[in-house]
C-alpha cells in the first residue's frame, strides 16, 4: 500500500504537515521551556524543542546536522543543564517567583521582535536563493567530511582547542576550594 | 486561506520566520526569567534560532549547503562550550550565594 502524493481532504503534501507539526511542536516546547514554574519540566521541555528541531533540519535537508543535534544536544546539553538543575535546586525554589519584575517589557519586547523579524523576511527578496517549491536534497555526509577537512580544516583544529579549553575552565570553575569548606 | 501554507515546508520564508519566532522565545526567556540556569537555556535556544537560519540558508543555496552544515556545526561546538563554562560559573556563584536567582547577586552593587 502506498500513501497518496498529497494528504486528501486539505491538499497538503505529507512534509508541508510533518514541517508544520514540528514547527508547532518546537514553539510549543520553547514557550513551555521559558514559562514553566518548575524549572525541571522546563529542562525536559528543552529536550523535545531539540528533538523537534533536528527533525526540521532533516526536512531542510541537514541530516548529518541533525544527528550532531540530537548527540550534541540532547546528548549532552540538556543533560549538562538537567545536572546543573539538580544541584542548584532548592525546596522552595519552584513555588517562588520564576520571573522578574519586567518580565511584560520583555514579553512585549519579544513579541516586537518576532513581527519586526518576520515583516523583514516576508519583505526581503531573497536574490540568490532558491525560489518556493525547491525540495531540499539529502546532504551526503561524505561531501560533509571531504569539505571539513580540506576546507575547513583550521576552523575545526580551533574548535577542538576551543572545547578543550571549556573543559579545563568548567573542571576549573566548578571545583571546590582546597579546605574552602 | 490554506492554501499560504501549501509548500510551507520548500519555502525559505518559513523557515526564517520560525527561526525568527524561536530567537524572539529564547530573547524573552533571557530578558524575564529570574534563574540563571533558566538564562542559560534561554541562550541555547536563541543559538538553536540561528543554527536553522544557517540550515535554511544552506537549503535553499545549493552551493552553499555544505559550507552551511559545517558552520552549524561549529555553532554546536560553540554552543557546547559555552554551556559548559555557563553552568560552570551558576555553580561556582552558587556555592558562594546558595541562590541560583540572578537578582540576588547583588553584591557588586553595593
Amino acid at each position: 500500500m502506498t500513501l497518496p502524493a498529497t494528504i486528501p481532504l486539505l491538499g497538503f503534501g505529507w512534509d508541508d504537515v510533518l514541517f508544520m507539526t514540528l514547527a508547532g511542536i518546537m514553539i510549543l516546547a520553547a514557550l513551555a521551556v521559558v514559562g514553566m514554574r518548575d524549572i525541571i519540566r522546563s529542562g525536559l521541555a528543552m529536550i523535545i524543542c531539540f528533538a523537534a528541531l533536528a527533525g526540521i533540519y532533516v526536512i531542510a535537508g541537514a541530516p548529518v546536522v541533525a544527528g550532531a543535534q540530537v548527540l550534541v544536544y540532547i546528548g549532552a546539553i540538556s543533560v549538562l543543564v538537567l545536572f546543573a538543575i539538580m544541584l542548584t535546586q532548592t525546596k522552595d525554589a519552584p513555588r517562588s517567583l520564576v520571573f522578574q519584575t519586567q518580565a511584560l517589557p520583555a514579553a512585549i519586547a519579544s513579541a516586537v521582535l518576532a513581527l519586526l523579524i518576520a515583516i523583514t523576511v516576508a519583505s526581503t527578496d531573497w536574490a540568490g536563493t532558491l525560489p518556493r517549491g525547491w525540495v531540499a536534497t539529502l546532504d551526503s555526509a561524505t561531501k560533509l567530511a571531504k569539505d571539513l577537512f580540506a576546507n575547513y580544516t583550521l576552523p575545526f583544529e580551533v574548535v577542538s582547542v576551543l572545547l578543550l579549553a571549556a573543559v579545563i575552565g568548567g573542571v576549573y570553575l566548578a571545583k571546590r576550594e582546597r579546605g574552602a569548606d | 486561506m490554506l492554501s499560504v501554507l501549501n509548500g510551507i515546508s520548500h519555502s525559505l520564508d518559513a523557515y526564517l520566520i520560525l527561526s525568527g519566532i524561536l530567537f524572539a522565545i529564547g530573547s524573552f526567556g533571557f530578558l524575564a526569567r529570574r534563574n540563571a540556569i533558566s538564562m542559560l537555556m534561554a541562550i541555547e535556544l536563541m543559538l538553536n534560532a540561528v543554527n536553522l537560519a544557517i540550515i535554511a540558508f544552506g537549503a535553499f543555496t545549493p552551493s552553499l549547503k555544505v559550507d552551511a552544515s559545517v558552520i552549524a556545526l561549529v555553532v554546536m561546538a560553540a554552543a557546547a562550550a559555552e554551556a559548559t563554562v555557563g553552568l560552570a560559573i551558576v555553580i561556582a556563584i552558587y556555592r558562594n550565594r546558595k541562590t541560583p536567582l540572578v537578582d540576588e547577586y547583588d553584591a557588586m552593587r553595593q
